[in-house]
C-alpha cells in the first residue's frame, strides 16, 4: 500500500509539472488567436462590421489555412471592418463552441474554412438568425448560411500545361492525398493540361492517404523520381515532395500557396487559392445589407479565387505566354478544362467531342482519364 | 535491373534508419530488464526537441544531441516510476506514449510548417565509389553513417565490456547480480537512460534528416514498430539491423509498386509494412518461444525484507 502511495504521489507530481509547463506555454499560444486587427478608419460613423474566421490548422508559412488567412488580411484592410480568427480548431464539437462564441460576441459574418465545420455551423446558424454564416467546401445551407468553394481544377489544368512543357522524360509524378472527387478531378485536370501540350507524356500517381506527412510524402516523391519522373506535382499541404524534387535537381509543382520558398530551384508554379476577392465581396454585401443565405458558390478563375503562382525563371517565354493566354480564357469565364473528347483509362469515351462536363459530373468524378498511370482505389 | 534495385535499397536504408535507432534503444533498455512501451512518445518529443534546438541554434548536430537528451529525460520518467516506485512497466510505458504524443502536439503546433537546418545527403569519401554498395549505403546524410556504427558498438558493449555484462546480468537475474555485488537499480537506470537516448536519436532523425520541416505526428507509428522489432531481433543488434531494413524496404517497395502503375489498391499496399511486422512477430514467437528475452524483463526488483 505504502509503495503504491509513493508511486501515485510521484506520478501525480510529474503530471502536475508537465501540466504547469504546458499551461505557461499555452498562454503564449492563445495570445495569437485573440489578436484583432484594427480597422483603418476608426472615425467611421457606424459601428464596424466584424468578420470572424475559423481555421482547421495553424496558419504557418504556407498551405491551406495560410491561404485563407491571406484572404482575411484583405478583408481587414477594408474600411470599417474588424477581423478576428481562431486557428487549429478541431472539427466537430470544438468548432461548434468556437463558432458559437464568435456569434455571441456579435460577429456579423463568420467564415468556417473546413469541411467538418458544416454541421456545427448549421446548428449555430439556427440560433443566430441575424448573423451571416459562410462554410467552405460543404454542401449544406440555411436561411443565413451559404457555402463556397473554388474550381481548383482550373488552376491544376494550367499547372499541367507548364509541367507538360517542361518534362524531358515524359514521365510526370503526382503525389496524391485521398481518392476523393476533389483530388481525382485535380489529377485529371492536370493531366488534360499535360496532354494538351505533350501527348506523349503520362502522369504517374502515388497515394499516401495523408493530408500532411512530410516524411511519407517525400518518400512517395522519391519513389516517383526513381521511376524516371522529372516533374513532381502534389495535393498535400507539406512541402516534402518539393524538397525531394529540389534535391534531385528536377522540377516541381506546388499546391495551396506559393511553395517556391521551399524549393526555389525546382518550383515551376503552384495551383493556389486566392480567397481575397470572395471574402471582400461577401463582407461588402453584409455591409451593404444585401448578403444572401442559401447560396452555393463554386467559383473559379473568373472571380480570381483560384490562381497559379508566378512561373519560375526556368520556364521559357513561349510557355509563359501560352499559359497566360489560357488563363485569360478561364478568367473570362470560359471553362475550357473538361471539354470532350475525354476518355477514361480503358480508352472508353466518357465525354463526347465538344461537350462540356456539367457540375454534377465534375463533383462526382471518381475515375482517372487516359494518360494517368495508377488506380483510384 | 540494378537501375531499379539500387534506388530501392538506398531508399530502404533511409526509411530503416529512424526505426533502427529506436529498435536499438528499446533493446538496450530491455537488456537491463525494463520494458518501455513509451518509444512512440519518446520519439515524438525527441523529434520536436531536435527540431526546436536546430531551429533556435542553427546547428543540426546540437539538435541531434538535444533529441537524444529529450529521449533520455522521457525515459528517466519511466525509470522513476518503474525502478524507484516499482510501478507497472506496461502501464507506465503506455502512459509515456500518450504523454509524449500529446505534449508534442501541444508544444509543436505553433511550429508546423517551419523549416530548420538539417542534415543533407553527401557522398562519403572513397566508400561511395564502391560499385553498387557505394550507391546503396554511402550516399546518405551523416546520421545514416552514425547509425552504421551504433550496432557494432552495441555488440561490443554487451559482449566485451564488464559494464555491458553487468547490465545483462541485471536483466537476467537481478537478485543474483545484487548478490555478486552489482547495483541493479543503478544499472537499470543506466540501461533505461542510454536506451532512451538512442530512441531519441531516432526521433531526431525524423525532423532533421528525413525532412527538415516540422509537423505533428512525425513519428507515425515507428515507435511501435521498434518495440515489435526488438522481439523479432531476439535482442541481438545484428538482427535489429535486418529487421529495421526489412520494414524500411517494404515501405519503399510499396511506394515504388504504386509508381509503376500497378492495379493493386493503394490501401492494401500502404498496409504492407505493418502487416509484415505482425507476420514476422508471429513467426519469431514460434521460433524463439520467448527463451531469448532477458529472463527478468518486465519484472521489478523487489526491495529486500
Amino acid at each position: 500500500m505504502n509503495r503504491f502511495l509513493k508511486m501515485f504521489a510521484l506520478a501525480a507530481c510529474a503530471v502536475m509539472l508537465v501540466a504547469l509547463a504546458a499551461c505557461s506555454g499555452g498562454e503564449k499560444a492563445e495570445e495569437k488567436p485573440a489578436e484583432k486587427t484594427e480597422a483603418a478608419a476608426p472615425a467611421e460613423e457606424a459601428k464596424p462590421i466584424k468578420a470572424g474566421f475559423v481555421y482547421v490548422s495553424p496558419i504557418g508559412d504556407a498551405g491551406y489555412s495560410y491561404a485563407h488567412d491571406q484572404g482575411r488580411k484583405a478583408v481587414a484592410e477594408m474600411d470599417g471592418v474588424e477581423t478576428s480568427f481562431v486557428e487549429s480548431v478541431m472539427e466537430g464539437a470544438d468548432s461548434e463552441r468556437v463558432i458559437r462564441n464568435m456569434a455571441n460576441d456579435g460577429f456579423d459574418i463568420i467564415f468556417a474554412t473546413s469541411f467538418g465545420y458544416m454541421d456545427p455551423m448549421k446548428r449555430v446558424a439556427k440560433e443566430f438568425p441575424d448573423t451571416a454564416f459562410m462554410h467552405c467546401s460543404g454542401f449544406k445551407t440555411a436561411e443565413n448560411m451559404s457555402n463556397y468553394f473554388g474550381r481548383m481544377y482550373q488552376a491544376r489544368y494550367l499547372t499541367g500545361l507548364v509541367a507538360g512543357s517542361m518534362t524531358k522524360s515524359n514521365e510526370i509524378g503526382y503525389v496524391a492525398a485521398f481518392p476523393i472527387p476533389e483530388v481525382i478531378r485535380g489529377i485529371n485536370a492536370f493531366t488534360l493540361g499535360v496532354k494538351e501540350v505533350n501527348p506523349e507524356a503520362q502522369v504517374r500517381v502515388v497515394w499516401t492517404k495523408t493530408w500532411y506527412d512530410p516524411a511519407l510524402e517525400k518518400d512517395a516523391a522519391v519513389a516517383l523520381l526513381d521511376k524516371g519522373c522529372d516533374v513532381i506535382a502534389q495535393h498535400q499541404d507539406s512541402p516534402g515532395p518539393q524538397e525531394a524534387a529540389q534535391e534531385r535537381g528536377v522540377y516541381s509543382v506546388g499546391y495551396n500557396s506559393d511553395m517556391s520558398g521551399f524549393a526555389p530551384k525546382a518550383h515551376l508554379t503552384a495551383a493556389i487559392w486566392n480567397w481575397a476577392p470572395l471574402y471582400t465581396e461577401a463582407v461588402q454585401q453584409v455591409k451593404d445589407g444585401n448578403w444572401k443565405g442559401n447560396q452555393s458558390l463554386w467559383v473559379g478563375m473568373d472571380k480570381g479565387v483560384v490562381d497559379i503562382a508566378p512561373l519560375g525563371d526556368m520556364v521559357p517565354e513561349d510557355v509563359k505566354k501560352m499559359v497566360e493566354e489560357k488563363k485569360a480564357e478561364l478568367a473570362k469565364g470560359n471553362d475550357i478544362v473538361f471539354v470532350g473528347p475525354i476518355k477514361n483509362q480503358k480508352g472508353e469515351v466518357v465525354l463526347e467531342e465538344g461537350k462540356k462536363a456539367d457540375d454534377g459530373q465534375l463533383l462526382g468524378m471518381n475515375y482517372f482519364i487516359e494518360g494517368v498511370v495508377g488506380n483510384t482505389e | 535491373m540494378t537501375e531499379l534495385i539500387v534506388p530501392l535499397l538506398a531508399a530502404t536504408v533511409q526509411s530503416g534508419t529512424p526505426v533502427l535507432f529506436a529498435t536499438l534503444g528499446e533493446m538496450f533498455t530491455e537488456k537491463g530488464g525494463i520494458l518501455n512501451l513509451g518509444v512512440e512518445g519518446m520519439m515524438s518529443v525527441a523529434a520536436f526537441a531536435a527540431f526546436v534546438t536546430a531551429y533556435m541554434t542553427g546547428s543540426p548536430w546540437l539538435g541531434f544531441i538535444a533529441g537524444g537528451i529529450a529521449g533520455m529525460l522521457m525515459a528517466t520518467l519511466h525509470g522513476i516510476v518503474c525502478i524507484s516506485c516499482l510501478g507497472n512497466q506496461v502501464v507506465s510505458g503506455l502512459a509515456l506514449t500518450i504523454l509524449g504524443v500529446g505534449l508534442t502536439k501541444f508544444l509543436g503546433t505553433p511550429y508546423i510548417g517551419m523549416a530548420a537546418p538539417g542534415f543533407d545527403k553527401f557522398a562519403f569519401p572513397l566508400l561511395s565509389d564502391i560499385p553498387v554498395l557505394g550507391n546503396i549505403f554511402f550516399r546518405h546524410d551523416a546520421l545514416v553513417y552514425v547509425s552504421f556504427i551504433i550496432p557494432v558498438l552495441f555488440w561490443f558493449f554487451f559482449r566485451r565490456t564488464s559494464l555491458g555484462m553487468a547490465i545483462t546480468a541485471t536483466g537476467e537475474y537481478p537478485q543474483a547480480a545484487a548478490a555478486a555485488g552489482l547495483k541493479p537499480v543503478r544499472l537499470r537506470y543506466l540501461a533505461v537512460g542510454v536506451g532512451g537516448f538512442l530512441v531519441g536519436l531516432g526521433g531526431a532523425y525524423l525532423s532533421l534528416a528525413y525532412t527538415h520541416l516540422w509537423t505533428n505526428g512525425l513519428s507515425g507509428g515507428r515507435g511501435w514498430i521498434a518495440v515489435a522489432l526488438v522481439i523479432f531481433a531476439f535482442w541481438r543488434p545484428g538482427r535489429a539491423v535486418i529487421g529495421a531494413y526489412l520494414f524500411g524496404g517494404v515501405m519503399a517497395f510499396q511506394l515504388r509498386l504504386q509508381a509503376s502503375g500497378t492495379n493493386l489498391p493503394s490501401s492494401l499496399l500502404l498496409m504492407l509494412p505493418y502487416a509484415l511486422t505482425i507476420i514476422v512477430l508471429v513467426f519469431s514467437a514460434f521460433r524463439g518461444r520467448g527463451t531469448e528475452a532477458p529472463a527478468a524483463l518486465g519484472t521489478n526488483i523487489e526491495p529486500e525484507g
